[in-house]
């Protein structure tokens, strides 16, 4: 056993969990983090997007030397169909601010930074250490973890759970479920090595700008599902997401739908003489709302993906982990500045914050977004990419067709497949968890 | 018992990747590893160590990113760890790395205590020359055992030591005194995991670093490019040979198969036929 106690032990180096740990360090408390990769990043799969603003508040000087691959400039968001897409971009000047507010990252170096940042604050950090099980005293608080290493109980006045999506250990202690295939996604990504130039050529950049491509539709083959393509400095993320309950139903299988989507008319080009660089897949908190597990307990905290925090509608992942985890790591700092135990009365302090920053009012806001997308993909996924791809078309080929009949022709197809009601009742629902 | 073990940081071989425009070898974001062979001689030294007391120091010459490579020998349970870093080694081949490592471990064993043993791994995977474990016994005035697949008894007290060491058509095993340097071959062990103590450990001690001069080496110009005999004229990927796959017609009827197929490899062939046949009488 070992001797010496902490005053945190955090589980996990991702974003959550190095966010934590960063905070908590660099206010001085002794913190101890274990992470089961050889290095915080070996394990770690993102698309991956960083947005500045979170990350700001934990490392504001950040952009001095953090291993940041493009800023965007370019965001295009597509409507799919086999053989076409409909297409919404958004480019702006503004973007090439001193300041850029989104980054393509690639996570393996990024996390790398992101850790040595944590051991220069202070932290103990310790790779390829697997936390196998929670220590509780008789009234079940937490008051330490065992290891897979021998000798291996660590104390700790409080543990901050930043494991990861599949919480094995949160749920081996029995505090939150095991994720159910219904509220998570599972994507897969490649990294294709292009040249700078070629990249820079074929998405119209300049330097370090960068461009976004999100993509949904027929691609998901009726699955709730979203596809994407990121620019990063020498290579392009692509890759596609959806619900592990509808893979199950479907019988479709992620490679096959990337395979697919890489061969898309619309995306082969961008594509064209790449080489593969790198294959990963991951899981997703896509839950919600409903999904979010309790947040603390007598000497623990659940941060990041451990704790659902994900916002499937905006893609935002990354930036709830970092800043739960900052907050987190304040609340855990203030307990202990007051000299209180780390029980969950005083630990809900944390709850409370997460509770009034955009961590937990975004999610709210979508709170029914994720049952809406997922109980109407056929519609959402399938009939609407397709007739709004048809009505583009209808609209752009002139064959001596009059306009109005073009029209009429257009408006029939959306009643034949949806009827009126369906068309009110899909826009209604929508607006109803958009709100 | 003072054990010290030479080790080196190196690619990652197995992850590296030859960029596909320029063909040269990227070393940016290719992972670093301990070299393989030194991770025989580490668990050698640990094991040792385990069961006569005492300590075992690594040590490591390189560049300042080599202190991963000792942090993690270290997690391993090696007890101090020592780097060996200048800009002076720049550039250096294996008689200027070999006269930087002895003069290091001359100063090892007059910080911390004589060596009895110093331990390496029979080559690194980057150089692949086996030149630099000799190179240091021969400069400390060491007896040498080379190619070691496996230790038998070691007397600290008696000085001596028995081991197996590979040759060519047999085992043979070799005794000899210490003090004395082994050079392990793979296969020989299996490194263990450090406990948490020695993973805690290893993420908070400082390591010792020296510079050349820190190491007590005189004269600089032994050392790095400029004591380095040999350089690297040209590093190239080789081409590429392909040689298409023919398709030898043969239509025998089925004993006879074998035979056929020799005749028509032989009929295009006729220089391989002269050599086996040559073989086959001499």
């Amino acid at each position: 056993m070992i001797e010496e106690k902490f005053d945190a032990i955090v589980v996990g180096a991702g974003m959550s969990g190095n966010a934590a740990a960063y905070t908590l360090a660099s206010r001085g408390l002794k913190v101890l983090q274990l992470e089961r990769g050889e290095y915080s990043g070996s394990k770690n799969v993102q698309g991956a997007i960083m947005y500045a603003d979170m990350l700001e508040k934990i490392i504001p000087d950040f952009r001095e030397d953090a291993p940041l691959e493009r800023h965007i400039v370019e965001q295009r968001f597509w409507m799919m169909d086999d053989s076409s897409h409909t297409g919404m971009h958004y480019r702006s000047e503004d973007f090439n601010s001193d300041r850029p507010n989104r980054y393509t990252i690639v996570r393996a170096q990024f996390d790398k930074w992101f850790s040595r940042k944590v051991r220069e604050a202070g932290a103990t950090v310790l790779t390829e250490t697997t936390v196998t099980e929670l220590i509780q005293d008789a009234y079940g608080k937490v008051i330490g973890v065992r290891t897979d290493r021998r000798g291996g109980i660590v104390h700790a006045d409080v543990v901050v759970l930043a494991e990861g999506v599949n919480g094995l250990l949160g749920t081996r202690a029995g505090l939150r479920t095991p994720p159910k295939p219904e509220t998570v996604a599972l994507a897969v990504k490649e990294m294709h090595f292009l040249p700078q130039e070629v990249i820079e050529a074929r998405f119209n950049l300049r330097g370090d700008e960068g461009c976004v491509i999100e993509a949904a539709g027929t691609i998901s083959k009726g699955m709730t599902g979203l596809a994407f393509l990121y620019t990063n400095r020498e290579s392009v993320s692509v890759g596609i997401g959806c619900l592990v309950s509808d893979f199950a139903e479907a019988m479709e299988s992620p490679y096959a739908l990337l395979e697919d989507f890489k061969r898309h008319p619309s995306i082969r080009p961008l594509l064209e003489g790449s080489e593969v660089k790198e294959y990963a897949a991951h899981l997703i908190p896509e839950g919600g709302y409903r999904a979010i597990p309790e947040l603390c307990g007598d000497g623990w905290v659940m941060v990041g993906d451990a704790a659902q925090l994900n916002n499937a509608i905006h893609r935002e992942g990354s930036n709830l982990a970092m800043t739960s985890g900052r907050i987190a790591a304040e609340a855990i700092f203030q307990v202990k500045s007051r000299r209180d135990p780390m029980t969950k009365d005083n630990l809900i302090l944390y709850k409370k914050m997460l509770d009034d920053s955009f961590v937990i009012k975004d999610l709210k806001k979508y709170k029914d977004m994720p049952n809406l997308l997922h109980t109407n993909s056929q519609n959402f996924f399938m009939t609407y990419p397709q007739l709004v791809s048809k009505a583009a078309q209808n609209f752009l080929h002139v064959d001596g067709t009059p306009k109005l009949d073009k029209e009429r022709e257009t408006t029939r197809a959306f009643v034949k497949a949806r009827s009126r009601l369906g068309l009110i009742g899909d826009a209604f629902r929508l607006a109803l968890a958009w709100r | 018992m003072h054990i010290v073990v030479c080790i080196k940081q190196v690619p990652d071989s197995a992850q590296i990747r030859v960029h596909p425009v320029t063909n040269t070898i990227m070393r940016q974001g290719v992972p670093t590893i301990i070299n393989p062979y030194d991770l025989f001689a580490l668990e050698e030294a640990l094991r040792l160590r385990d069961r006569l007391g005492g300590t075992v120091t690594v040590v490591t010459m390189g560049p300042p990113t080599a202190e991963d490579s000792l942090r993690k020998a270290l997690t391993y349970g090696a007890d101090r760890a020592v780097l060996l870093t200048d800009r002076f080694f720049a550039g250096s081949d294996t008689l200027a790395t070999s006269y930087a490592l002895a003069a290091a471990i001359r100063r090892i064993g007059e910080t911390f205590g004589p060596a009895d043993l110093v331990f390496a791994g029979k080559q690194t995977i980057d150089g692949d020359t086996a030149q630099v474990g000799p190179g240091i016994a021969k400069r400390l005035g060491l007896l040498q055992l080379t190619y070691v697949s496996k230790l038998g008894a070691v007397d600290p007290d008696g000085r001596s030591i028995e081991v197996e060491r590979r040759a060519e058509g047999g085992t043979q095993v070799l005794a000899t005194r210490l003090p004395c340097l082994v050079t392990m071959l793979e296969g020989s062990n299996e490194m263990r995991r450090g406990t948490m103590a020695d993973a805690l450990r290893a993420a908070r001690e400082p390591i010792v670093v020296w510079s050349a001069k820190d190491a007590g080496i005189e004269d600089i110009g032994k050392c790095g490019l400029r004591g380095s005999p040999t350089v690297v004229k040209r590093v190239f990927a080789p081409t590429a040979r392909s040689e298409k796959a023919a398709l030898i017609e043969v239509r025998p009827a089925a004993r006879d198969t074998a035979d056929a197929l020799i005749d028509a490899l032989f009929t295009r062939l006729p220089k391989l036929e002269a050599e086996l046949i040559a073989a086959q009488t001499a």
